[in-house]
């Protein structure tokens, strides 16, 4: 029989957004997903000072403004005339602020966001707000390792915060740290600050060697079916990220289903708008020519997110795809992190396309980063410069591609009169989170809920652990409606 | 407490987050102040539920413990087309807009804390040209003929200590000990300009200004906003201390003014006061 089920809002995510889904005999035939906050960023940028989309875009998100510090950094630079000339130091300090943030937010992630669907947090601290009301009937850690990790749960909350402090002493302030700048940072890399940043590092690093890892493959082992659930699209992108004076940590490219790597250029990203609620005039337009032109009461469209695609294709973006990304390019250090892993599940890499796989490729993305930012803060020279002075230019045209905590992000500007002409942003979310496209082709996330068994329909925890194992940045509503779209036999499943 | 989001970027909320002393397990687990506890009732991004049975825990807040509840706003509320623009969960199959529940959770609320510039002026969401008509908390109440008490706490991100700050007056001596200005802001946070607490102050005074970013020196020519901006940020300092955002070589984004940030940009461009008027 066909049911309909509405989730609304699914918290535990930045951001407002809503999934609905169609279900029959318990699995779920179609998938939609929503975006339901919209507030114009790229329309406010119009005919700012260019520099000022540095502070602005930052605002965006409040759980990873770093990197559209990053990206709107690199696309200024660009702009400016200015990628070349970006200091060694300036790429080193812009790489270890977002590393940091890198670290705040995969640790937030999974213990603040996600590890309520797994550990029974009312087994040790009752029945209290925020933790209650709650859906039962699936915790399956009990005694003392459930004890541990909800243990873990508030200990991460004083890492997360230290990860926050570490970024401060070069990013100045969390949220919204003010250190990146067009042309470099603010902040020189004085002795006494690296050796601050070390130990403060070493701290978290332990962390995730000891609790975070072990505490993902804890929840792995007692959610095994899970490594099943939420395959998705199975075709991987990542722009690429940590642009350092010796190369990238994060490989770009595009992963087919297959394992194939395709190299990644930009001209082939496109955003069709038919199912968002923007005019269709600017429909399967690049983003360094699109616009953003809100129309609430179009006919067919469901979300606030446009539908990015790659050639045409669906994408997910984030820790998967470029864990992915790095081991069919053979990066050495990824490919022993994610093979001891797998070598402990007697698993191939296949297994990674799915909740758990996320979270694992959320948690040992969190280890390479931090391990490759005790090296960068050896690289850094004390005495030499962290900024080149710049001009703004009468016209210019700049792009920014940098990796987010939740997948790439692209920011693209034109300049005419030295002031912002047009800006478009596109979000991991946007892929991860995107409706339909043109072709009716669904978005990644709702694929990975498309042919999921909801087992019980008053505690869908299925759709939610699908949903959060991909770290949207906004909150949800998952509906499911009959096979036909009807609302025959409408129940509340919440 | 009822923690509501709207037209905003969550950063309150991660800010909140990084308290020190108290830290956020001492918010959400233990007596605040002894014998005074909060109750953290609806927080989207930290609660454990999902879907009707949080929304109706609203409903059942704003009905059931009239005068009550705390209601915290973060974030702006979007006005136009009805408010379309944000919504928070569905009622009778009908999206709740975000402004619907701050005006009924507002009215009956014990007081309303504006946390950050976004609920309290409008913020980036309401700048130029305000595509989604956003608007401050308290400017919603005026509108409606709300008479609930709104105190607000600017900033882009607030700092935890002035959200922690303003509890604590209220846990230890009660709403009417709140000492406000002209802005609804509390006196103790936002009583005196940063330009007056600045390390670089001695450096404005000599007349040893910064030319290009990273340089020493006072940053006003770099655009520094410090000179009107009204809060505490160089006693306090952020992230525990470790840093702000002058202290890192940044000129300050009068990020907690109502003019933010419109009347606060070009932001690397000097504004003199004859600008402001």
């Amino acid at each position: 029989m066909s049911k309909k089920i509405k989730i609304d809002p699914i918290t535990r995510i930045e951001g407002h957004m809503a999934v609905e889904a169609v279900i029959d005999n318990g699995v779920v035939k179609e998938a939609k997903s929503a975006g339901t906050l919209f507030r114009g960023f790229e329309i406010i940028l119009q005919g700012r000072d260019p520099r000022d989309a540095n502070r602005l875009t930052q605002r965006i998100c409040g759980v990873c403004p770093t990197a559209h510090a990053t990206a709107s950094a690199f696309c200024i630079d660009e702009a400016f005339g200015l990628t070349d000339k970006i200091p060694d130091n300036a790429k080193l300090i812009r790489a270890l602020i977002l590393g940091s943030n890198f670290l705040q937010s995969h640790i937030l992630h999974f213990y603040h966001l996600a590890a309520l669907d797994y550990v029974d947090a009312v087994g040790v601290v009752g029945d209290l707000a925020p933790f209650v009301p709650r859906y039962e009937g699936d915790y399956r850690v009990s005694g003392k390792e459930n004890a541990e990790l909800v243990n873990h749960y508030l200990k991460a909350l004083d890492i997360r915060r230290k990860c926050q402090e570490m970024l401060s002493i070069f990013g100045g302030k969390m949220p919204h740290s003010v250190g990146i700048v067009p042309g470099g940072v603010t902040e020189r890399p004085a002795e006494d600050k690296i050796t601050n940043f070390l130990w403060r590092l070493n701290e978290i690093r332990d962390f995730v060697d000891n609790t975070y890892i072990p505490d993902v493959i804890a929840v792995a082992k007692a959610y095994s079916d899970y490594f099943e659930i939420g395959k998705g699209c199975k075709r991987l992108l990542a722009y690429g990220g940590f642009d350092l004076p010796t190369g990238r940590l994060f490989k770009a490219g595009v992963i087919s289903p297959d394992l194939q790597l395709e190299p990644m250029a930009s001209e082939n990203i496109t955003e069709d708008v038919k199912h968002s609620w923007y005019a269709d005039s600017d429909s399967g337009k690049n983003p360094s020519r699109g616009n953003t032109k809100p129309e609430l009461k179009k006919k067919g469209a469901y979300s606030f997110i446009k539908s990015p695609r790659y050639k045409g294709e669906v994408c997910e973006l984030g820790p998967l795809a470029r864990m992915v990304s790095n081991y069919v390019q053979a990066d050495g250090q990824t490919k022993e992190l994610v093979d001891s892993l797998l070598g402990q599940f007697n698993a191939d890499v296949n297994v990674l396309y799915s909740v758990l796989g996320r979270h694992a490729a959320r948690a040992l993305e969190a280890k390479l980063v931090a391990d490759a930012m005790v090296d960068w803060l050896q690289a850094l020279k004390p005495d030499e410069p962290v900024i080149v002075e710049s001009q703004i230019p009468e016209t210019a045209e700049g792009a920014g591609l940098t990796e987010a905590p939740r997948g790439s992000v692209g920011h693209w500007m034109t300049v005419k009169d030295k002031k912002i002409e047009r800006y478009q942003v596109i979000t991991p979310t946007a892929w991860n989170a995107s409706p339909k496209d043109d072709k009716g082709q669904p978005g990644a996330v709702e694929q990975a809920i498309i042919g999921t068994k909801v087992k019980d329909k008053d505690n869908p925890f299925e759709l939610v652990r699908i949903v959060r194992a991909f770290d949207p940045c906004l909150a949800c509503s998952v509906h499911l409606l009959d096979v036909k779209g009807s609302e025959l036999g409408v129940f509340r499943v919440v | 407490m009822v923690w509501l989001q709207g037209a905003g970027c969550t950063g309150c909320s991660v800010s909140v987050l990084n308290a020190v002393s108290p830290r956020i397990q001492n918010l959400l687990l233990d007596e605040l102040v002894p014998g005074q506890q909060l109750n953290l009732i609806f927080h989207a991004t930290v609660m454990a539920g999902q879907g009707e049975p949080v929304i109706k825990v609203l409903k059942d807040t704003e009905k059931n413990r009239k005068g009550g509840y705390i209601l915290v706003v973060e974030g702006a509320i979007p006005t136009a087309e009805g408010g379309l623009y944000g919504s928070i969960g569905e009622r009778g199959g009908e999206h709740v807009t975000v402004q619907q529940s701050v005006e009924e959770l507002g009215r009956n609320a014990l007081l309303t804390i504006s946390l950050g510039t976004c609920a309290a002026y409008g913020g980036i969401p309401a700048a130029k040209p305000n595509p989604t008509l956003c608007k401050g908390v308290k400017t919603i109440f005026n509108e409606r003929g709300i008479e609930t008490l709104v105190v607000n706490v600017p900033g882009c991100p607030v700092h935890p200590e002035w959200f922690t700050g303003t509890i604590s007056v209220i846990l230890f001596s009660g709403v009417e000990a709140l000492d406000l200005d002209g802005l609804a802001r509390p006196k103790f946070i936002y009583g005196q300009l940063i330009h007056e607490n600045c390390p670089r102050r001695a450096d404005f005074d000599k007349g040893k200004f910064a030319q290009v970013l990273g340089d020493p020196g006072c940053l006003y020519k770099l655009g520094c906003k410090g000179h009107y901006t009204y809060a505490d940020c160089p006693l306090r300092q952020w992230n525990n201390g470790v840093s702000w955002c002058v202290k890192a070589g940044s000129p300050c984004l009068g990020c907690v003014e109502p003019e933010f940030p419109d009347g606060t940009s070009p932001i690397y461009e000097k504004i003199t006061f004859e600008d402001l008027r």
